[in-house]
């Protein structure tokens, strides 16, 4: 079953790495490890948290992106951040897809 | 080519330890981001979608063997062991980080580079004419004009917070090749009725959301007064550009609604204010100073055509093919403009890895007095090899995965980075290029097809160039689906035009075959010896119209 969730991302400030924010309110390099939420009211908090570290010097522009869930795995509903996620799509041997190829890449 | 004095030296040196006084304020929280993003813009540094991007000037797209070496070094030490030469005649880094670009930029300085003005809302690079000095049709080499508006424009104080981004263009040859009438000034070297040399000035041209075909400003202006003409340009553009609306805020906008006639009357009145006499004014010295750095290189006196090379074409049907398609006649007699497609069949446009710079820094060296163009249309030009040499460069090339013939064929296609590497996209441009490239590739049917230019853009912006593409394609988002939007009959030379769109977007399984579409009527109404733009502008739309969309 597929259900609609909500992640937040940004930018590493040091590198321009995309990130994701985690459960323990790490920046986490991989989608996979991204903490997921479903309410708007937690999400509008996710991102509240993440917004803190920007006065951090951590990361830039943090912000609130879709996903669905499916089978356990989450899946970017907009391209965009389906490449984000993973690296070029002319280029696999780029990104974070070079390193561990996340199943969610299969998608598109 | 230009050397740098000590006071372009000293500039650039001065720049590097500001810019790494920045960056060390902002790691350590001196500087906000909103503090630091107009100051590392004005350094060429963007953040894209995976990373921070740096984009390195190439002035009027000149390079040497030696800078061409270190653009490989920042690749292999900095960045993924590629560049991305872009249609501002530029290098892109994708991979760089933050903390590494101050080296990067000390690093260029030592070889006479930086990437001041590559963004931000001032006069960015000068691009020019890729055959510059070495056509056989040029009035004046272009660089020499490009060098100096180079100089006055560097951290010109009035102009550095223009209402927008301002390009200048400059081409010497009354066949365009650097698209001037898609920039917001376009200049032609063109000589008068008494023979004196000069420019036609066009501005207001550009690209993006709302594109135009500049309009003509003036007829002939003496080159003593180039600087004081582009001052009154600038001074009327940066007070009325329209800075209240980012979308209305270019030159083009402002010519649109004021009329190109009052517009140019409203630059001679603020010329006229101008004392010719003063600062602004070039005198013939300075101009002779500057043309000695183009002076024509040593050439040696050879035979108009040689033997050799003429013998090895009818031996080796691939080697005429790439002459055919890559190489251009060249003003000295024996000479050969070659041009090095960074379009091989299913690869990215424009992308060239460390070891092929490389490569061709020693090819550079070794068969062009050292010297290399980077093209708006993302290829490469050695401007000075002699005939008898292209065989055996030709061969080296074909080692490095750098003989493409392909040349204006339909597979030398600009693209954007698109939606794979770019903040900004709404779709993917280079899958577009790779898939169109493959479907055609080169050979008989290339060759058939004939001159086909190819443009993609992976949103409004137009870095891909598509309003002026015989073919352009324009990527949009439409609900989360990447759809493509054909425009038929664009073109960027002396005879520039937008292309019309032909109808309803495609998807991205279906724009291939669509393009397809468009090439097969093409060829069935094509008559003898037609370009592909030639018989576009005799049918028109209709008949592509029809076998596109009649089928749905």
């Amino acid at each position: 079953m597929a259900t609609p969730a909500q992640a937040v991302t940004a930018n590493r400030l040091n590198d321009g790495e995309v990130v994701y924010l985690d459960a323990a309110g790490n920046w986490a390099e991989s989608l996979d490890e991204s903490k997921f939420v479903t309410d708007k009211a937690e999400a509008q908090q996710l991102l509240e948290q993440g917004e803190k570290s920007v006065d951090d010097r951590v990361v830039l522009d943090p912000y609130l992106f879709d996903v669905t869930i499916e089978n356990g795995v989450a899946i970017p509903v907009k391209k965009r951040e389906h490449i984000r996620a993973n690296g070029p799509t002319v280029r696999l041997d780029l990104g974070k897809q070079a390193a561990e190829p996340v199943e969610f890449k299969k998608a598109s | 080519m230009y050397r740098y004095d000590e006071f372009d030296q000293q500039l650039v040196n001065e720049r590097v330890e500001q810019f790494r006084g920045q960056v060390a304020r902002r790691l350590s929280g001196e500087l906000e981001e909103d503090e630091f993003k107009p100051l590392r813009l004005m350094n060429g540094l963007y953040l894209q979608l995976h990373a921070y991007m740096l984009r390195v000037a190439i002035p009027y797209g000149t390079l040497s063997s030696k800078q061409m070496r270190m653009l490989a070094h920042i690749a292999r030490k900095y960045d993924r062991d590629y560049g991305h030469f872009t249609t501002r005649q530029n290098i892109q880094y994708n991979w760089p980080k933050l903390g590494d670009v101050p080296d990067i930029l000390k690093d260029l300085a030592t070889v006479e580079m930086h990437a001041i003005q590559t963004s931000g809302n001032c006069i960015r690079n000068v691009t020019s004419d890729q055959y510059a000095g070495v056509a056989a049709d040029e009035i004046e080499d272009p660089r020499i004009a490009s060098e100096i508006i180079r100089q006055w424009s560097t951290l010109h104080p009035e102009f550095s917070f223009l209402p927008r981004k301002f390009k200048i263009a400059v081409t010497g040859s009354p066949h365009d090749r650097a698209a001037i009438k898609v920039h917001d000034i376009g200049l032609i070297i063109v000589r008068n009725d008494k023979g004196e040399v000069g420019f036609e000035v066009y501005v207001g041209g550009g690209q993006g959301r709302t594109p135009m075909v500049g309009p003509r400003i003036r007829e002939f202006l003496p080159k003593n007064e180039l600087l004081a003409y582009l001052e009154a340009i600038l001074r009327v553009y940066n007070e009325l550009g329209r800075r209240d609306n980012l979308y209305k805020a270019r030159i083009k906008i402002l010519v649109h609604q004021t009329g190109a006639e009052k517009f140019a009357q409203m630059v001679e009145d603020e010329f006229a204010k101008i004392d010719k006499t003063g600062e602004l004014n070039l005198p013939n010295d300075e101009i002779e100073r500057i043309t000695a750095y183009f002076a024509d290189p040593a050439y040696k006196e050879l035979p108009t055509i040689s033997a050799d090379f003429q013998a090895k074409k009818s031996e080796d049907p691939a080697f005429a093919a790439w002459v055919a398609n890559n190489v251009a006649e060249h003003k000295v007699p024996g000479y050969a403009i070659v041009n090095i497609s960074l379009k091989p069949i299913g690869g990215i446009p424009g992308d060239a890895s460390a070891d092929q710079m490389d490569a061709i820094a020693d090819l550079m060296q070794k068969y062009s007095m050292d010297e290399i163009r980077v093209t708006h249309e993302q290829n490469l030009t050695l401007p000075y090899v002699e005939q008898g040499d292209l065989y055996d460069l030709w061969q080296s090339l074909k080692a490095h995965d750098l003989a493409t013939a392909n040349i204006s064929q339909i597979t030398d296609i600009i693209a954007c980075p698109g939606l794979d590497y770019c903040n900004l996209a709404n779709a993917r441009s280079i899958p577009l290029a790779q898939e169109i490239s493959e479907r055609f590739g080169t050979g008989e049917r290339a060759d058939a097809i004939g001159e086909l230019k190819i443009k993609i853009s992976g949103c409004i912006n137009a870095c891909g160039h598509h309003h002026v593409g015989h073919i352009g394609i324009l990527g949009v988002d439409k609900k989360g689906v990447e759809f493509y939007q054909i425009t038929l009959g664009g073109s960027a030379d002396e005879n520039a035009s937008l292309g019309d769109i032909v109808g309803p977007a495609f998807t991205e399984d279906k724009v291939i075959d669509a393009i397809e579409t468009i090439v097969d009527t093409y060829l069935d109404k094509k008559q003898d010896g037609e370009k592909f733009l030639e018989t576009y502008r005799r049918v028109g739309l209709a008949p592509f119209k029809e076998t596109l969309y009649a089928a749905g």
